[in-house]
């Protein structure tokens, strides 16, 4: 049993010389590593049916769907649902909606963490740091409901606080969430304000992992602070920042439905109507299940294919990407 | 280095003197701005609610009241809907580690044969997806709609925390270690029970809280999949109390009547606020010192 063991790990040090030995010992190492194989099945069979198995009904796409028939056996109907999908009135204000507001999240919410990382890093341990960060991770727990019911709290025209401070200048209170030229400020301060410290952490790990002697030998050329961050943090965390820009730019159009949804009102619904909320719309409230997945799919392909691009950019100009 | 650091303190230039006053500032804006908020609604939950309406309230509490927490005791449905999220958290949260926990051990181990095969399956899960409607009727056709396990399995594993997880068994499980268990004749079993679990505590936090907290502030799959009330977790009864309420607010009622319900679901608001979100603000900072630890070791080998 010992010398089984020893073998096989040899053949895996080793690998590509002893080709020979591993065509047999394939079945050998299978038969070895089953139990890891038990430790792997349930999540193996999770992904099938739960990521796979909607993969299989995105074929409603392309069906009319009938729910008698089920997705199998309801007809084919080619682009229909894509065409009708592009054809609709509403098409260019959804794509142009969500194009607009997740764009605006990126620009707006990427650097912020980055430069809050960057400046908490120069407090090395203090408890002022402690607590900065203590108190800026602290909104990414609070849900995304609670979050919308204190934006109504603050934003309300009678007795927010916000409007309290605008009629101090004498102004008329604003009734901000109904408003549609508000909505997407608000949508993407509001994110700023409860992720940036979180999605700080990320950065503040990276900048952790910096080299003390780089610094030492920094400070021994005489060079400040200032040229310290950015002729040694920012280089060194770069590769860590272009993979987060890259998922960003991957999930372009998936803006998350809740939030948007829980905004939405009649009277700011010209802006804050988003691609993920007309698919739950369409498709759930109003049944049209074959549409709504074409209008799912449409949008992930487009994420998909934004995603293989921008790494295929970031590979070329840095040499840093996603695979 | 610290020493270093510290005597290059009182020696500093003027420029790094000048910039840490600015850093200083900075963090201290963001600071209030981020604390001001949160410190303004439990201010307000024990104030007298007339004054938070007249925005007289700013800082300290205006008339010590807490009829708002007397209105979250009475209202059956925040309990309900409590013991409801507690009950789905568990549970979830139970399922998600004892599903995600062996199968990043299993990723972790290069003998696995069709790791890269498996890894890429999972990992292309998170780029493309079926999408709501696929998902939606997948569920419905297992029967599990209107049940607990709609809002359980469709979830139960997070590409994400399985992907940190595996890294942290790949960077801190020493290979020398399972040699050894080899060599005592220790089983995969009996070495992830023995061995990993307990070097897991780390990790296991910070997984643990990504999907209590996740579970905990969920409502999405409640709203599409729960028809009977009394399956609503909290988020949804909040959502009627925070969001919805003022459009129920206009239902009738004379005008007196509608001024004092008016006033008894502002009072609430605060309150219920306070109430479910307090148990997460709690319970984080115990497990903050993870987080660094587990985002580098995702975003070094993830």
């Amino acid at each position: 049993m010992k010398g089984e063991v020893k073998e096989s790990l040899t053949i895996e040090g080793i690998n590509g010389e002893v080709v020979i030995h591993q065509k047999e010992s394939i079945v050998k190492r299978l038969l070895k590593t089953w139990q890891l194989y038990v430790f792997i099945l349930p999540a193996v069979i999770y992904f099938i049916i739960f990521c796979y198995g909607p993969m299989y009904g995105v074929q409603l796409a392309f069906k009319d769907y009938n729910p008698v028939a089920g997705i199998m056996g309801s007809e084919w109907i080619g682009f229909d649902n894509f065409v009708r999908f592009f054809k609709s009135y509403q098409f260019k204000q959804l794509l142009e909606n969500t194009l607009i507001l997740s764009l605006y999240q990126l620009i707006a919410g990427f650097p912020i963490p980055i430069i809050l990382a960057i400046l908490l890093n120069q407090l090395r341990g203090s408890k002022f740091k402690k607590l900065v960060q203590t108190v800026t991770y602290a909104p990414h727990f609070i849900s995304i409901v609670v979050l919308v019911g204190m934006l109504n709290i603050f934003l309300s025209p009678r007795g927010g606080v916000v409007n309290q401070i605008i009629q101090l200048f004498g102004q008329e209170p604003i009734l901000f969430l109904g408003k549609e030229e508000y909505f997407r400020h608000i949508y993407v301060l509001s994110g700023v304000w409860q992720n940036m410290g979180w999605n700080a952490i990320i950065y503040l790990a990276a900048l952790s992992g910096v080299s003390p002697e780089l610094h030492e030998a920094a400070i021994m050329d005489g060079a400040s602070k200032i040229k310290r961050i950015l002729h040694v943090d920012l280089p060194a965390i770069l590769p860590t920042v272009m993979i987060i820009l890259v998922m960003n730019f991957g999930s372009v159009m998936s803006l998350g439905f809740e939030k948007a949804y829980l905004m939405q009102n009649s009277q700011n619904i010209s802006s804050s109507e988003i691609i993920a909320t007309y698919v739950y719309k369409m498709g759930l409230l109003n049944a049209q299940y074959g549409f709504s997945t074409a209008v799912g799919l449409f949008n992930s392909v487009i994420n998909c294919t934004l995603l293989i691009i921008v790494n295929k950019v970031s590979k070329k100009i840095s040499d840093i990407g996603l695979w | 280095m610290r020493a270093l650091i510290s005597s290059d303190f009182r020696r500093q230039s003027k420029g790094d003197k000048l910039f840490d006053i600015m850093n200083y500032i900075i963090l201290s804006v963001i600071l209030l701005v981020v604390l001001y908020p949160l410190i303004f609604i439990v201010v307000a939950s024990v104030s007298e609610p007339d004054a938070v309406a007249r925005g007289e309230v700013w800082l300290l509490p205006v008339g010590l009241n807490i009829d708002g927490y007397k209105e979250v005791l009475k209202n059956t449905d925040i309990w309900q809907g409590y013991a409801n999220t507690i009950k789905y958290t568990v549970t979830g949260t139970l399922l998600n580690v004892c599903l995600t926990i062996p199968a990043a051990y299993a990723l972790s181990r290069k003998e696995l044969v069709g790791r890269n095969l498996l890894m890429g399956m999972i990992t292309f899960t998170m780029f493309f997806g079926g999408g709501l409607i696929p998902t939606y009727l997948l569920v419905s056709g297992l029967h599990l709609n209107n049940t607990m396990w709609a809002l359980i399995i469709p979830g139960a594993i997070s590409v994400y925390n399985l992907i940190i997880s595996r890294s942290y068994f790949v960077s801190n499980i020493p290979e020398e270690l399972f040699e050894a268990g080899q060599m005592d004749g220790c089983s995969y079993f009996k070495f992830f029970f023995s061995v990993v679990l307990p070097l897991a505590k780390p990790i296991l936090g910070v997984i643990v809280l990504m999907y209590a907290v996740g579970h905990w502030n969920s409502y999405f799959n409640a709203l599409i999949y729960l028809r009977d009330r009394q399956l609503y977790p909290l988020q949804v009864i909040l959502r009627e109390i925070l969001i919805q309420q003022e459009a129920s607010m206009s239902m009738g009622g004379s005008a007196a009547s509608v001024m004092e319900q008016q006033r008894i679901a502002d009072m609430l608001k605060y309150g219920v606020i306070i109430v479910s979100t307090l148990p997460i603000l709690c319970v984080y900072p115990f497990i903050q010192k993870y987080f660094v630890k587990g985002m580098m070791i995702g975003s070094v080998k993830g």
